[in-house]
């Protein structure tokens, strides 16, 4: 599935979000979406998921217009996980939440099937022995899983994640983020993920579009798009960035650019100390 | 690099699946525990039967329940089934129109309470706290008080009960309808509307002439008394077609409690299945309600002792509520004529002293997860 966003504009009222989006996203590529709070990103993918109405703009699904295309037939082609863990309101158990993500391809009963298949999710993300606890006893970062196994038995071609990892400790966060890179390898599914650790969008991820003030500021490869300067720009930070002969750049913030107290000026160099 | 990345990532896996328990365990505990929601949903059917022979047992003419359920089933099987020219008059055309009534109230009100809950996403949600009822006692308050109605002669009370507290509920999807409502928005519109037509009837009694206030207050409380057949079949027609339709929409109601974006991200068109389950809710609610007054706490209680029961799964909650209503009425019945024979307590009564006590009791005895 090719996706396409031309020109996204968005804003509540007078206030503009996004301002002129434009993006492509290709079969089995995976999209790394980074930049400060408040530039965009969750915005950027709720645009992508319907779930907010572009105020101009397009986003085609294989050349299809989003505003064609049914909240159902988009929900078989397009999973979201969002940035809250959303917790059910009344108790349901895990084995339940993640079997709503076969709704969109179900009738009223569900089949055995459906269930292995969940069953076969709730293993890849191993979370197999909470399938009969209720979600709300969980922790954070069990419920993020949850709601990643649920997009996952959605199915989907695209598979839109807002910061999938904001909750988990290290060893979940390369977990979760491995998995969905290996999903993307084998059934040539396409992500986009929205995510604040520039180090974890930079080793992941195929291309990073980097945004500030509801703009692409630069997209293009993970080497091309991190950089001191960009970061800088950006975010406000001084950054060094360490390239290793072909690996993915690594970044190690420094500090900030904001005004230093006195007490802090003797520890933090201005700029990163040159190896 | 890739096949570094890869190769950890199935290894990983592959030791967690050692540890872990197999894919029949789990499938064995699933089933298991969707048997039991099933299993609940028989028994408590069984016991409404065993709860309407007892009711039927009860009153001035000595019946045994067996005699109840022979005269019961004598009008359909004679053959198999015989009973008295009395226990069958008395059953057929005393006692059972009114246990009749109350199995579709409860059904009613237990189905539209934990509908109203999930749309609305609020644990306080129930035919009466969003003004429903409230709607009802003020049109039924303007017939007795006012004499003005749309319909005239028997029906005029009812008509205008009807009529009002369907108003309620067009006010409530009125503003679901608007952009950016919310469940809230939905909430509170609701207790706004119980408040104006509160004060409304209020306004009605303080000026109506002694006789009319008390046969309104009297309307008000709910009770089973004016149970006929006629009104029965109407009650049930309605309430009979409105808990398929909403059925049909469960897997919709179980992704809605898990929050709008995650629904609406799902396939779930949000607002419209909010105004489809409104609609509906609100029909069968006024259709029963018309007839029997306000009764309150089924519509809250029901849907919570059944959730403490079987979980939230809507296509289990929506008629094992219905039947667990149907009990909570047909019960506070029983115990309504009983208390202080001969006389009958309204049955709305009952509810409320029963509903309020037993609902603490909930919540103490275990945590709901919710509140």
């Amino acid at each position: 599935m090719k996706l396409v966003v031309k020109d996204l504009q968005f804003g509540y009222n007078s206030r503009t979000i996004l301002n002129g989006i434009s993006l492509e996203l290709r079969p089995k590529e995976m999209l790394g979406v980074i930049g400060p709070n408040g530039s965009g990103k969750s915005t950027l993918i709720q645009c992508i998921d319907g779930l907010l109405r572009p105020k101009t703009g397009s986003i085609l699904l294989d050349g299809k217009d989003l505003k064609s295309i049914s909240r159902r037939e988009l929900a078989r082609r397009v999973g979201y996980v969002p940035q809250t863990t959303s917790r059910s309101f009344f108790p349901s158990t895990v084995i339940d939440t993640v079997l709503m993500g076969r709704r969109p391809h179900l009738g009223w009963r569900s089949s055995n099937q459906d269930v292995k298949n969940v069953i076969q999710v709730l293993r890849l993300m191993g979370i197999e022995d909470l399938a009969m606890r209720d979600i709300n006893e969980l922790s954070g970062g069990q419920q993020q899983k949850v709601l990643i196994a649920r997009a996952l038995a959605q199915d989907p071609a695209v598979l839109l994640l807002d910061e999938p990892t904001s909750n988990l400790d290290i060893k979940h966060q390369l977990e979760v983020v491995e998995i969905i890179r290996e999903k993307v390898m084998e059934k040539s599914i396409s992500a986009i993920m929205a995510v604040h650790d520039l180090n974890l969008a930079a080793k992941y991820t195929d291309r990073i579009i980097m945004m500030k003030d509801g703009k692409v500021f630069v997209s293009g490869t993970p080497e091309s798009v991190m950089t001191p300067e960009n970061i800088r720009t950006v975010y406000g930070v001084v950054a060094e960035v360490i390239k290793n002969n072909g690996n993915s750049p690594h970044i190690v913030p420094v500090r900030s650019l904001r005004r230093p107290s006195r007490l802090l000026t003797n520890d933090l160099p201005l700029e990163p100390a040159r190896a | 690099m890739e096949a570094e990345r890869e190769s950890s990532g199935i290894s990983m896996n592959q030791t967690d699946v050692a540890a872990a328990v197999s894919d029949e365990v789990i499938m064995n505990r699933y089933q298991k525990y969707v048997g039991r929601k099933a299993f609940f949903i028989l028994s408590t059917a069984i016991f409404l039967i065993l709860a309407a022979g007892i009711a039927s047992s009860l009153g001035q003419a000595k019946i045994t329940m067996w005699e109840a359920y022979a005269a019961f089933f004598s009008k359909y099987l004679p053959d198999y089934f015989s009973a008295s020219r009395m226990a069958e008059t008395t059953i057929w055309n005393l006692r059972l129109p009114r246990i009749a009534l109350g199995i579709v109230t409860g059904a009613g009100l237990g189905v539209a309470g934990c509908i109203m809950q999930g749309v609305l996403k609020n644990p306080l949600a129930s035919p009466y706290t969003l003004g429903i009822s409230a709607g009802a006692t003020f049109g039924a308050s303007l017939a007795i008080i006012g004499g003005a109605g749309l319909v005239g002669g028997d029906y005029l009370v009812i008509g205008n009960a009807f009529f009002f507290s369907l108003l309620v509920s067009l006010i409530i999807i009125g503003f679901a309808g608007r952009r950016g409502a919310t469940p809230e928005t939905m909430v509170l519109v609701g207790i706004a509307v119980l408040y104006v037509f509160s004060a409304a009837t209020t306004f009605l009694q303080y000026f109506g002439d002694e006789t009319a206030v008390v046969q309104s207050v009297f309307w008000a409380v709910g009770s089973l008394e004016r149970a006929s057949w006629s009104k029965v079949l109407i009650a049930a027609t309605i309430v009979a077609i409105s808990i398929p339709l909403l059925m049909l929409i469960s897997w919709d109601l179980n992704i809605l409690t898990t929050g709008d974006d995650s629904a609406r991200s799902l396939g779930v068109n949000v607002k419209r299945i909010r105004i489809y389950s409104m609609a509906i809710i609100s029909l069968m609610v006024s259709s029963v309600v018309c007839f029997t007054g306000t009764i309150g706490f089924i519509g809250l209680v029901a849907p919570h002792i059944t959730r403490l029961a079987i979980g939230t799964d809507y296509r289990y909650l929506i008629p094992a509520s219905g039947i667990v209503g149907a009990i909570l009425i047909v019960g506070s019945d029983i115990i309504s004529r009983n208390l202080i024979p001969p006389i009958i307590i309204p049955v709305g009564v009952i509810t409320a002293f029963m509903g309020g006590p037993l609902f603490l009791y909930l919540i103490m005895k275990r945590r709901m997860g919710y509140f």
